[in-house]
């Protein structure tokens, strides 16, 4: 009788766990096979939102200020995506999501895209159904060293110790970039950025390393910012961007295009100040096509032909962008490779045309 | 010598070489160490500056200003400015209502019966707004120590009921009901909270169909009611047991039916002695809500770390902290005092 009960029991909880694997199999593959989700620009006008996805806080990219505004590059290009498709900057619903749940909450369609310094890599691309659209910051791990050192380029950091933060991929660049240069450079670990940054002070290792937009933030916080210099180069590539999950070749197009009417306005000159004089006046046919007093762009795209005039009002061109959050007067970043192409930086863009 | 160490403290710290030396190395260590600590946290601190570079110019001790600037922010989030007479109010209702059920002379019941129907009604429709004229306000504003709070009242007015119910549970005598608690009650206290919580935001999203999402601050409140319930569950199930057979055959022999022994004898006299331990999962439970910042809520501690990262305070760790710390330890002393407040209340009829 008693072998019974427990053969009983047994049975009963091996079916019990054989139905819950099932369950989570089977919600598994729907979650896969789902078929893709309809125009998310239809989506979005309907509800009268654009549900955008951004950091929970890192400074330059997104931060609240003092009011709870979200402040930051990324913000600045959620809001011209905004003005863009549903005509106001403001009818935003932000989302801040995490390193672990950003693409989770993408795929399932809680956000319309992500705008959160996220780096597409071929797995993410492949494994996960994502789409990086288009780089709005070119990132990469970088270093902050204290200038006695008399160091001008990584190469020479020969023997130095670098602080830095565990469980990030930091400490593998190092190691990489080392074994590939035959430099050897020494590494103290800490938990937090903020404990990393004191050790440094305290004169416990030569310099930091983490990502470049992150440097900058960091040396303002030093007791003597003039003290410490950021490196040119870096050691790994980050390019970070705006990302949509695959499948909608509509909503695609508007950000893919959102980004280059950004930066085709800082190279034709178009500012946040100056948009409404140039629509009037202005002889150049890329200025005109851009502001919509030309061609019929917008409705190509399924918009009005004013999306990017009002995109431009609202967040300015990219280099005023840049300026507001990277620039002397914010976190003094030089902006590199995030300068146009005709200034020897990486932000090349396909013709307005 | 001999008069001074007459006094029993002074005995105590100075009775013997050894424990005057101890004593001493202590105050040494005090003097060495504190000093300093209040020369930052009060006598260079800075109370007044419109961002942190202002703030270093003025003064080396704790920027005060920093936590001044983004006061609001630590109470009530991004809760829109002229709403915030809601949360107030909804407070006010939980410390009054609160206050009934612990002090009231008569009618305690009732004033329970009151905070864990009415208030949570009235609470949400508050601060959520859409009813009764109040303007909508959508979870991602809320944010603060608010959101602790109401995760913690939330966590525990659910956890109270399900903790009971899963207590009788696990003293069935229907196996299956039996085995059903034991597996609930063992499954939420061998899982780790932020695994669940990282569970409740990566997985779910995935089985549910697509366009269906569930807020956030529902899945965080569903998470820490279940995870409280299993320790709740264990804590009363103790009570239970403490609770002498006599009482059951006294209230059988006078002809109560099972139900009726359980509910009016046996279970007010498990949850009296229960009360230590409740209280003690409270005050987790309420430190605990903090994990909620990892899943990308902005609670105290999330507006803490998130107030670090304004361009404005960069650097500022210490003071936020700081902060958070001491706002922290008086909640938790709160919900301590009005714990030891309700044993006594409760255990009137049994002191000698």
């Amino acid at each position: 009788m008693r072998g019974m009960m427990d053969l009983l029991r047994r049975g009963a909880a091996s079916a019990l766990a054989g139905g819950v694997v099932a369950l989570l199999a089977a919600s598994v593959a729907h979650a896969q096979l789902a078929p893709p989700p309809g125009p998310t620009v239809e989506a979005i006008k309907k509800r009268g939102v654009l549900n955008c996805g951004i950091d929970t806080g890192v400074p330059g990219f997104a931060s609240q200020d003092s009011s709870g505004k979200w402040k930051g590059i990324d913000i600045d290009y959620c809001r011209a995506l905004a003005a863009a498709v549903l005509g106001d900057p403001d009818k935003i619903k932000y989302t801040s999501t995490t390193a672990a749940a950003r693409f989770t909450v993408l795929q399932s369609g809680e956000i319309d895209v992500l705008i959160r310094d996220s780096t597409l890599t071929f797995i993410r691309s492949t494994s996960l159904g994502l789409d990086e659209v288009a780089i709005n910051f070119y990132a990469g791990q970088g270093f902050l060293v204290r200038k006695a050192l008399g160091v001008t380029k990584a190469a020479d950091l020969q023997g130095a110790t670098i602080c830095t933060v565990t469980g990030a991929t930091l400490e593998l660049n190092i190691a990489d970039f080392a074994r590939s240069t035959g430099a050897k450079i020494g590494t103290l670990l800490f938990d937090k950025a903020e404990e990393a940054i004191a050790a440094m002070e305290a004169g416990r290792c030569d310099g930091y390393t983490d990502d470049s937009g992150s440097l900058a933030g960091m040396r303002s916080t030093l007791k003597v910012p003039g003290d410490w210099m950021v490196l040119p180069d870096l050691i790994s590539k980050e390019p970070l961007g705006l990302h949509i999950r695959s499948g909608d070749a509509r909503w695609q197009k508007i950000v893919f295009w959102l980004d280059t009417a950004l930066k085709t306005a800082e190279e034709f000159g178009v500012t946040q100040a100056n948009a409404d004089q140039l629509k009037a006046t202005s002889k150049d046919p890329f200025v005109l096509r851009l502001l919509g007093a030309e061609g019929d762009f917008g409705k190509m795209l399924g918009l009005d032909n004013d999306w990017s005039y009002r995109a431009i009002k609202a967040s300015g061109n990219y280099g005023e962008m840049y300026d507001r959050h990277w620039g002397p007067k914010a976190l003094d970043l030089p902006r590199g490779l995030n300068n146009l192409w005709n200034k020897g930086g990486m932000h090349y863009t396909l013709p307005l045309r | 010598m001999r008069a001074l160490t007459r006094h029993p403290l002074l005995r105590a710290l100075f009775g013997t070489p050894g424990n005057a030396a101890i004593t001493l190395l202590m105050l040494a260590g005090f003097a060495w160490a504190l000093p300093p600590l209040f020369r930052w946290m009060l006598g260079d601190a800075v109370w007044e500056a419109p961002n942190r570079a202002a703030c270093q110019a003025a003064g080396s001790g704790a920027c005060w200003a920093f936590i001044r600037a983004r006061f609001a922010l630590f109470f009530y989030g991004v809760y829109p400015a002229p709403e915030r007479w809601r949360v107030e109010l909804g407070l006010l209702l939980l410390v009054v209502i609160g206050a009934g059920a612990l002090f009231a002379r008569r009618g305690r019941g009732w004033w329970l019966l009151v905070l864990l129907t009415v208030v949570p009604a009235a609470g949400a429709i508050l601060l959520a707004g859409g009813l009764f004229g109040l303007a909508p306000v959508p979870t991602a504003q809320w944010g603060g120590l608010m959101l602790n709070v109401v995760i913690s009242f939330v966590a525990l007015g659910g956890a109270i009921p399900l903790g009971i119910a899963l207590a009788f549970g696990r003293r069935s005598r229907y196996p299956v009901i039996r085995l059903l608690s034991v597996a609930m009650i063992e499954f939420w206290r061998g899982v780790p909270l932020l695994a669940v919580l990282f569970m409740g935001l990566i997985l779910m999203p995935l089985f549910l169909p697509n366009g269906v999402t569930v807020d956030n601050l529902v899945r965080a409140l569903v998470v820490m009611t279940l995870f409280t319930s299993a320790y709740m569950a264990e804590t009363i199930r103790g009570g239970l047991q403490g609770v002498p057979n006599g009482q059951a055959e006294a209230a059988e022999a006078l002809g109560m039916h099972h139900g009726q022994v359980q509910l009016l004898v046996i279970l007010p006299q498990a949850l009296r002695l229960s009360i230590p331990g409740i209280i003690n999962i409270a005050v987790d439970l309420f430190k605990d809500t903090t994990l909620v910042s990892i899943v990308g809520l902005f609670d105290l501690m999330g507006v803490v770390t998130q107030s670090m990262k304004d361009p404005a305070w960069l650097g500022l760790a210490a003071e936020g902290y700081t902060f958070a710390a001491i706002v922290f330890f008086f909640a938790c002393l709160v919900i301590s005092l009005g714990g030891s407040l309700l044993e006594r209340r409760f255990g009137e009829g049994s002191r000698r």
